[in-house]
């Protein structure tokens, strides 16, 4: 039965409508892989085996009856951002403590709604505020992938991207069909990247953030990690949906992106920006980005050279911006209402105590940068700037897709990196967004899909950037490049193997003030 | 170097973020390093550009102005750290 782990969502949804086995059977395959790998992995922070059974077991009866829904049986792990109506939501933050949301994310209940099954809730950065999976209050979580080499290769752990660390991992080591993640500066893109699975994120706006925690509400979007491009079209269609709750979400049917994904990119205009060829770019994402343009040339598309002046200045931009709207919708994490309150002699006293014993290193100093850009006298000197700039940003993009339909670039400016390997200086953990920041600023889709690996046997992806609610355009690029990629998957499945799993070293200042006890327990995911 | 100790300890109280002496000192430094990058920003001639406030040209959506949902204090009120009677319960803020 193992093997059912191995399916991509599309295969499952065939092999249950066939009734070669069913969602129950389906379902406990990847609650076992979970029980196996998690340990080594760290990538689930609860598993929700009871829910997930309920639901596969009313999955079957309606494929007995032949009333299959559009995800019928298909089981998912969910980010921990999304709230979970009676499952522990944190965002992987200790100020959420033992946080239960009494209402269901929009885009879970779509997924719920069109049929699918809930395995569990998937670790991620603090707050979706990282790179690599290190920050979240449950340890950093390991990529299934290793490095290869001519000894034999070698087992430090690696980080399998972030914020949506939980989600890429998780997809790679098959121990969900497919997981939804989130993306404000690439959160969905770059994990997706360096563990070679394929992520959109949407035009913002296409999927509801109502019941995702926030982190810079502009920026935010909802959207898919998944094994294959088919699979990632599948997830979004079901996610996405019109939502009179959030008032930026946009009341544009859903399409059907599958129905498109042959179609492939005869006559497509492929843009490729000059900008992204970044000083000290590795030999090897330039040539992955080569292949990429060849692979699309062959296939009928015809490639122009084209120019986004402001390119390097959307990531320091991006840095104004984004702590500017956290340390806002951080403000509500006090200690009155939710959470974790540590008492203190008054009620000023009680926030701060509660604050700085929730928030993490990286949280506490993106709220900081973020309270002092807004404060009095600055302003307009950091707020207003970023935000003119932001505009200058979006007119390139503007200006581009008058030309050419879609832009062609590497996904991140290098392959994945051990854990605690970048720590001390939190802006060279920022550069790992430099290619998909400026798609959030924007506002446009993206999506990464894998093209190859690197010298040390690692993924590496390439990204489309669409104009806004091109999403189906991206889709049928995407498969394009995976058509003549392929897939990949890590050699060997050691995370089976329990017990062995790599010690990862601390990232400095990350999810500080855990004894080791309470680390081992976030290892093995509670059952909730 | 823009940011100082003080400066530090003023938006921390502003963020209601306690921090310990030696947890300034080190945000001086980093928090400062961030705003030295991000003033490249400077470089950039913004005269002609409006600060963006919303993404997608959209206008905001209207509803009907009803009631439409309420009656669930017991909802709201479970995951109080304290509560009492549907009540939050905080430390005394007047004498």
């Amino acid at each position: 039965m193992s093997d059912l782990t191995k399916l991509t969502l599309a295969e499952a949804r065939a092999g249950l409508k066939a009734k070669r086995f069913s969602a129950v059977e389906l379902t406990e395959a990847l609650l076992a892989a979970i029980e196996a790998g998690n340990g080594a992995l760290n990538a689930y922070v609860l598993a929700t085996p009871e829910a997930a059974l309920r639901q596969a077991k009313d999955s079957d009866a309606r494929l007995a009856k032949g009333e299959v829904r559009p995800l019928e049986g298909l089981p998912l792990g969910i980010k921990d951002l999304y709230c979970t109506k009676g499952h522990r939501t944190t965002a992987c933050s200790n100020v959420l403590g033992e946080f239960i949301p009494t209402y269901e994310s929009t885009v879970t209940q779509n997924l719920w709604d069109a049929g699918a099954v809930m395995l569990g809730k998937l670790n991620c950065d603090e707050f979706a505020m990282g790179s690599s999976n290190e920050t979240s209050r449950f340890g950093p979580v390991v990529s299934p992938w290793r490095r290869q080499g001519a000894n034999g290769g070698s087992n430090v752990g690696l980080v399998p991207g972030g914020s949506s660390g939980g989600s890429s991992a998780a997809v790679a080591a098959d121990l969900c069909l497919a997981a939804t993640a989130t993306d404000t500066g690439g959160s969905i893109r770059q994990p997706a990247a360096i563990t070679g699975t394929v992520g959109i994120k949407p035009t913002y706006g296409r999927c509801s953030r109502w019941g995702i925690v926030a982190f810079a509400s502009s920026l935010d979007q909802a959207g898919p990690i998944a094994k294959t491009v088919r699979d990632a079209a599948i997830m979004l269609r079901h996610m996405a949906s019109p939502d009179p709750r959030d008032s930026t979400c946009v009341d544009v049917p859903v399409p059907d992106y599958e129905a498109g994904l042959g179609d492939g990119v005869k006559g497509l205009k492929v843009g490729v920006p000059r900008e992204y060829r970044v000083d000290g770019m590795p030999r090897e994402i330039e040539d992955l980005w080569q292949s990429g343009i060849a692979w699309l040339k062959a296939a009928g598309a015809t490639i122009h050279d084209v120019s986004l002046p402001h390119t390097k200045y959307a990531l320091p931009a991006y840095y104004i911006v984004a702590p500017a709207e956290c340390s806002s919708n951080l403000a509500r994490y006090d200690g009155v209402r939710y959470g974790a309150r540590q008492p203190g002699a008054d009620l000023t006293e009680t926030y701060e105590a509660t604050r700085a014993a929730g928030f993490g290193a990286e949280v506490r100093r993106r709220v900081l940068i973020g309270t002092y850009v807004l404060s009095a006298g600055y302003y307009d000197a950091y707020y207003i700037k970023a935000q003119k700039v932001r505009t200058l940003i979006r007119r390139d993009f503007d200006a581009v897709f008058k030309t050419v339909d879609v832009l062609l670039t590497p996904t991140t400016p290098g392959p994945a990196f051990g854990i605690g390997e970048v720590v001390g200086d939190p802006i060279q953990m920022y550069l790992n967004d430099i290619f998909t920041v400026p798609v959030n600023m924007a506002g446009l889709p993206g999506i990464s899909v894998p093209a190859g690996l690197s010298s040390e046997g690692t993924p590496l992806g390439l990204q489309l950037i669409g104009a806004p609610f091109a999403e189906g355009t991206l889709f049928r690029a995407a498969q394009t490049i995976e058509d003549v990629a392929g897939r990949f998957s890590p050699p060997e499945p050691w995370w089976h193997a329990r017990g062995v799993a790599p010690e990862p070293r601390r990232a400095g200042g990350a999810a500080a003030g855990k004894g080791k006890a309470a680390k081992r327990q976030a290892r093995r995911p509670a059952k909730g | 170097m823009e940011i100082d100790e003080g400066t530090v300890r003023r938006i921390a109280h502003l963020a209601r973020i306690r921090v310990t002496e030696a947890e300034a000192k080190a945000l001086e430094t980093e928090l400062s390093g961030i705003l030295d990058w991000v003033k490249q920003l400077d470089e950039v001639d913004t005269s002609g550009a409006e600060p963006m406030t919303r993404v997608t040209p959209v206008t905001l959506k209207r509803r009907a102005d009803v009631v439409n949902d309420g009656e669930m204090a017991d909802a709201i009120i479970k995951n109080a750290p304290m509560s009492a009677e549907h009540f939050f319960l905080v430390p005394k803020v007047v004498e």
